[in-house]
């Protein structure tokens, strides 16, 4: 991969979790520090400079959110959560606390390596900074002309559509909540008409999928949010 | 009179004002057609501006209106929606009454009900016609009716003496001033004659004989003027009304509040509604008390009852009333007076007879008392025979002397006492005649009937000091042996000895009265406070009611029995020992506790009831009724007592309501506790499952990965471990979403959505089973958003699909269809696999249930149940059905509810 090997810390108090988890990455290239508390997992992500940490939410020796929390005062470093929970409030939490993607447990080596890839892969875009063409699929974006193309056929969006398509590019790979595309695109006073998002989200779909009843781009994370997907899974 | 202190405003005042017009504005309004005789045409007014109202498309209906034939009046009702008459059989005979009840089922706009004074046969809800009007208004509906002045309460007796035809069907004044509006319907005398004669006037029956009498024109003159002057009253009732409320002043004016006093004699009805005629013109507040002196209260049970039927009287012509235990008229009625603030005192003049000349009428009595109170005397034409008629009744029927047979063996007891008491002091001093002198001996007959006095009252000590006269004489005056007296000296021992015991016996007559009175109040005093502690301490409702029933009929000496509402608002007999004693007409019962009113024995509605139902009114509602049936009848009509029944209503009520929501605070924390405790479980099961089956799904999938590869064996194994973990979860997680729907504590998180959204995303979610079948989506475009919780309604579409991919033939296709069918929206998941055994399209959604018994197809059937319940949670349904051509077919239904505005572009960018 790379000539310098990434780190990542992997905070998980199941050792068998840990083990095969560590196992996974180290495959990919990856140094991985692991611990089982929260407390270490703080100093470990202060302290070797880690390209990627790995959370468990349901840590026994405290609140995974606030670990997060304190994280996110003084570093941007990717975060992917791990969580057994029921709720989607608690994934909606997390990553409204700053994570950048969640996994259900139980999850497939495969699933964590997809993950795992796509953040370290806009961890690097967001140093290299973003080039003014994006493509997904057929379709083609030039930020800086503000032009959308599938195949060769210019696309016209709506201002709405385009800040909306602007947004899920900025974070292509990572799921973004409601509120935060609410915020974002429709400004703080309307962090409640949640259906705006999923009424656009299906202009755009209409206009950008192929079958979009079937998206394979303009991911829905059911309860949760949105992922802009660049490179279909199958 | 302190005038000062009722100047300020009174907030009570103020706010009972606001309350009044506020149940005012919801009452309907009541118009009276008040005429001065029959035949005037009053029916036929108001069907005039009835008919007008229909045209204007007002909602009338006739509740009862009498024709009597007459052509003019049958032709207005027209076509005037008429309410059927109620039939009622009462003697054999059959009367059209009006229909209350189906009245306030049709619920019109306003409703004409003809004869406000009409009394209704027994049996009905009430006994008078004005009170079926009065639950109409209550109910809001607006009603006509009509009215004669010889029916008004309180010129029953003045048109009586004018026109010797005494009329028994009364309308109180209070009706009568509380209708909001009154239409005089005139007509001249001598055109009302010229109408009778032409047999326009219809008359019952049974008037037929006095009708010559009644309808002389003298008479219908001053019918006339009394109707005019009556309305004339009203009308500067309405005015000085209306000026009051512009000038708040008047708000809490009492300064011109009456007072009456119900004597014993016939003339005492005469007084309350001379009191009452005279507050409605002064328009004040007025009030009427019973002073029961010791005297009053050794007359018969019938004249006593007919006291406190004259004190019934005021309370319906609006006064306030009160019973007060007092030997002393005069005083007691003065302290009340200063008491309440009132100014005027109304009283029944007294009789002309006069024992002696220093003896004073109590109404001079009490003008010397308080010289600053205005003092009415109220003339009696017949009072002083009726007196005289009353007195002959005083004396004891041979029913009474049965009824009190025991009291009456008791009193001849004392005079036997009394008498041997003589015997015995006259045999005790016999000896020390010898030695002392005589005035010694008078000392000790002296003595004996004190003694007497005290002992036995007054008639014994009236006895023994004419037989201690008589002995004294007898034995020891010379001429011994002999009622002769030598010397007149002796008179006047003799004078001194009887007015020593007569006065001794008045003495302690009045003190045993007072100390009776006052062990009655420290009777009921110490029944509430006992009644209130023990309701206290009482924590479940059957504590309630087991000592509110024994408190009852011990206070009241009555049968009583508690009513509760149970969930569906319907009483049941709470009171197991209460059902026993006292049958219940649930009916009654009901109304009273729907009303919030005390209805049967002793009240406006259903008094034929033997038994007395009291709403239990607490601060938020009504929270039950008590039953009471008194054994001594009379004891709940006595003010005093019915007041003491309320507060024990009262009492309880509150006790019912506190226990009710002592329940609700333990149900709320039990719940909360529960839900608690569950919510820890799930999340702890969720917790300690998953994670092991995390460690073999990603152990599983670390194998296939390992350098070097594995033999395809292996490799099958651990893909093996891996498929079979991931069941495992499905399945773990199928059961908390059933164990969590099961317990109803799902909180839907609704959110309006596009439903091809959520078919998108469990599409994804099922890409890796469907990869052998080729699925088709048939959603158009422009279906509306649903409200729904997307995460529950994609498991219902992924147990489906998963459920359709499982039973059918790789290759199969599966076709995921939605829909807008009337006021819901369709969706369906077909295959043209195997379908559904035949028979068992309902029994595939019952839980641990599969098509085939014991196949090899994985899974424990808990998906379509979930499918199930969560649709049915969204207020759907879901169906199995066979699909025509083969195959199975599972459709579920969402209500379509009303969907926000399309998301138009709200601001628009220049980008």
């Amino acid at each position: 991969m790379a000539e310098q090997q990434p780190v990542a810390v992997l905070v998980e108090d199941e050792r068998q979790i840990r083990r095969f988890v560590r196992t996974a990455l180290e495959a990919e290239g990856w140094t991985v520090h692991e611990t089982d508390t929260l407390r270490q997992g703080l100093i470990d992500a202060a302290t070797r400079k880690p390209d990627l940490i790995i959370l468990d939410l349901g840590m026994p020796d405290g609140d995974g959110m606030e670990f997060l929390h304190d994280l996110r005062g003084w570093s941007s470093v990717p975060v992917i959560v791990l969580s057994a929970r029921v709720g989607e409030q608690d994934k909606i939490g997390a990553l409204d606390a700053g994570a950048d993607d969640y996994l259900t447990k139980p999850f497939g080596v495969g699933e964590l390596l997809a993950r795992v890839r796509a953040a370290s892969r806009r961890r690097r875009d967001m140093g290299a900074g973003m080039g003014s063409i994006f493509e997904f699929g057929d379709v083609r974006v030039d930020l800086s002309l503000r032009t959308v193309h599938k195949g060769d056929v210019p696309i016209h969006l709506t201002p709405i559509e385009y800040r909306l398509l602007s947004l899920l590019i900025a974070n292509s790979g990572k799921v973004l909540i409601h509120r935060q595309i609410l915020r974002e695109v429709w400004g703080p006073s309307h962090t409640d008409d949640g259906h705006y998002v999923r009424v656009y989200m299906g202009h755009l779909r209409q206009k950008l999928e192929r079958d979009p009843a079937q998206p394979k781009h303009i991911l829905t994370e059911t309860a949760v949010g949105y992922r802009l997907v660049q490179t279909a899974r199958d | 009179m302190p005038i000062s202190s009722d100047q300020r405003p009174n907030p009570d005042l103020l706010l009972g004002k606001l309350q009044r017009q506020e149940a005012r504005a919801k009452r309907g309004k009541l118009r009276i057609y008040f005429g001065s005789s029959a035949g005037v045409g009053k029916t036929y007014a108001m069907l005039v501006a009835a008919r007008a109202l229909r045209a204007e498309g007002r909602d009338v209906v006739i509740g009862i209106v009498e024709t009597h034939g007459r052509y003019e009046t049958a032709a207005l009702v027209g076509r005037l929606e008429i309410l059927p008459h109620k039939q009622m059989s009462y003697r054999g005979k059959d009367f059209g009454e009006f229909d209350l009840d189906a009245a306030l089922l049709r619920h019109p706009s306003l409703i004409l009900v003809d004869e406000l004074a009409h009394s209704n046969v027994q049996g009905a809800r009430h006994p008078k016609r004005w009170q079926d009007v009065d639950e109409l208004l209550a109910a809001g509906v607006d009603v006509f009716t009509t009215l004669n002045v010889q029916h008004l309460e309180s010129l029953n007796d003045v048109v009586g003496g004018i026109t010797n035809v005494r009329v028994w069907e009364t309308v109180p004044d209070t009706a009568f001033d509380d209708a909001d509006e009154v239409v005089l319907v005139d007509i001249p005398a001598e055109e009302l004659l010229e109408r009778l004669k032409a047999g326009k006037v219809y008359l019952p029956q049974h008037a037929e004989r006095a009708a010559d009498n009644f309808f002389r024109k003298g008479n219908l003159m001053a019918l006339r003027e009394l109707a005019l002057r009556r309305t004339a009253d009203r009308i500067e009732g309405d005015v000085q009304a209306y000026r009051a409320d512009k000038a708040i002043g008047s708000v809490w004016k009492t300064a011109n509040a009456l007072l009456t006093c119900v004597g014993p004699d016939a003339g005492a009805e005469r007084v309350v509604r001379a009191a009452a005629r005279l507050a409605s013109q002064l328009n004040a507040e007025w009030h009427a008390v019973y002073v029961e002196t010791p005297r009053l209260q050794r007359l018969p049970a019938a004249r006593r009852e007919k006291i406190l039927g004259t004190l019934n009287l005021a309370g319906e012509l609006g006064a306030t009333t009160a019973v007060i235990a007092d030997a002393d008229v005069a005083t007691s009625v003065i302290a009340y007076a200063r008491n309440h603030n009132l100014s005027k005192l109304v009283i029944g003049r007294d009789p002309a007879r006069r024992l002696w000349p220093w003896q004073r009428s109590s109404g001079q009595k009490m003008a010397w008392l308080a010289p600053d109170i205005d003092l009415i005397e109220i003339g009696r034409t017949d009072g002083v025979m009726q007196n005289r008629e009353a007195r002959n009744s005083d004396r004891p029927s041979s029913a009474t002397v049965a009824e009190s047979g025991d009291r009456y063996k008791a009193k001849r007891l004392r005079y036997l006492w009394a008498a041997l008491a003589c015997a015995a002091v006259t045999l005790l001093s016999m000896p020390l005649a010898l030695h002392f002198d005589r005035s010694n001996i008078v000392a000790i007959f002296i003595l004996a009937v004190v003694l007497v006095a005290i002992r036995f009252g007054r008639g014994p000590a009236a006895l023994a000091a004419v037989l201690s006269v008589g002995s004294f004489d007898f034995f020891f005056v010379p001429p011994q042996f002999s009622f002769a007296v030598s010397d007149v000296q002796y008179l006047l021992t003799f004078c001194i000895m009887l007015a020593v015991g007569l006065i001794t016996g008045q003495l302690t007559a009045g003190l045993r009265f007072q100390a009776r009175v006052a062990g009655h109040r420290e009777e009921r005093a110490g029944s509430l406070y006992t009644f209130a502690r023990d309701l206290s301490a009482a924590v479940q409702f059957d504590q309630v009611v087991s000592i509110s029933d024994e408190s009852v009929e011990r206070t009241f000496r009555a049968a009583a029995a508690l009513l509760l509402p149970n969930a569906a608002g319907e009483l049941t007999v709470a009171s197991p020992r209460g059902a026993a004693a006292l049958t219940v007409d649930l009916g009654i019962a009901q109304w009273a506790f729907d009303k919030e009113q005390a209805a049967g024995f002793g009240t406006d509605s259903l008094p034929g009831s033997e038994v007395l139902y009291v709403p239990l009114r607490a601060p938020s509602r009504a929270r039950g009724v008590l039953a009471v049936k008194a054994r001594n009848r009379r004891l709940l009509r006595i003010p005093e007592q019915r007041q003491l029944l309320d507060t024990f209503a009262a009492l309880i009520a509150i006790a019912l309501e506190r226990v009710h929501y002592v329940e609700v605070a333990q149900d709320a924390v039990v719940r909360m506790e529960s839900e608690r405790l569950r919510n820890s479980l799930l999340a702890a099961l969720s917790h300690d499952l998953r994670t092991p089956l995390t460690v073999l799904v990603g152990l599983a999938e670390s194998l296939t990965l390992t350098k070097p590869e594995l033999s395809p064996v292996q490799l099958e194994s651990a893909q093996a471990i891996q498929d079979e973990a991931r069941r495992m979860s499905t399945l773990v997680s199928n059961l908390l979403d059933m164990a969590r729907i099961e317990s109803g504590e799902v909180n839907l998180n609704l959110q309006w959505q596009p439903l091809e959204e959520v078919v998108g995303s469990s599409l994804g979610a099922t890409r890796e089973m469907m990869k052998g079948h080729r699925v088709k989506v048939q959603v158009p475009g422009d279906l509306p958003l649903a409200r729904i919780d997307a995460l529950l309604i994609e498991r219902v579409l992924v147990n489906l699909l998963e459920n359709a991919a499982k039973y059918t033939p790789a290759g199969s296709s599966i076709t995921l269809a939605a829909e807008v069918i009337d006021d819901h929206m369709s969706v369906s998941v077909s295959d043209n696999g195997p379908g559904l055994p035949a028979g068992r399209e309902e029994a595939v959604f019952q839980k641990f249930t599969r098509g085939e018994r014991e196949s090899a197809t994985p899974g424990v059937g808990l998906g379509l149940s979930i499918c199930r319940a969560i649709v049915e949670s969204h207020h759907g349904s879901i169906v199995a059905t066979q699909r025509p051509g083969g195959g199975a077919r599972f459709t579920f239904t969402l209500p379509l509810g009303d969907p926000p505005a399309p998301a138009e572009e709200p601001e628009i960018d220049s980008g």
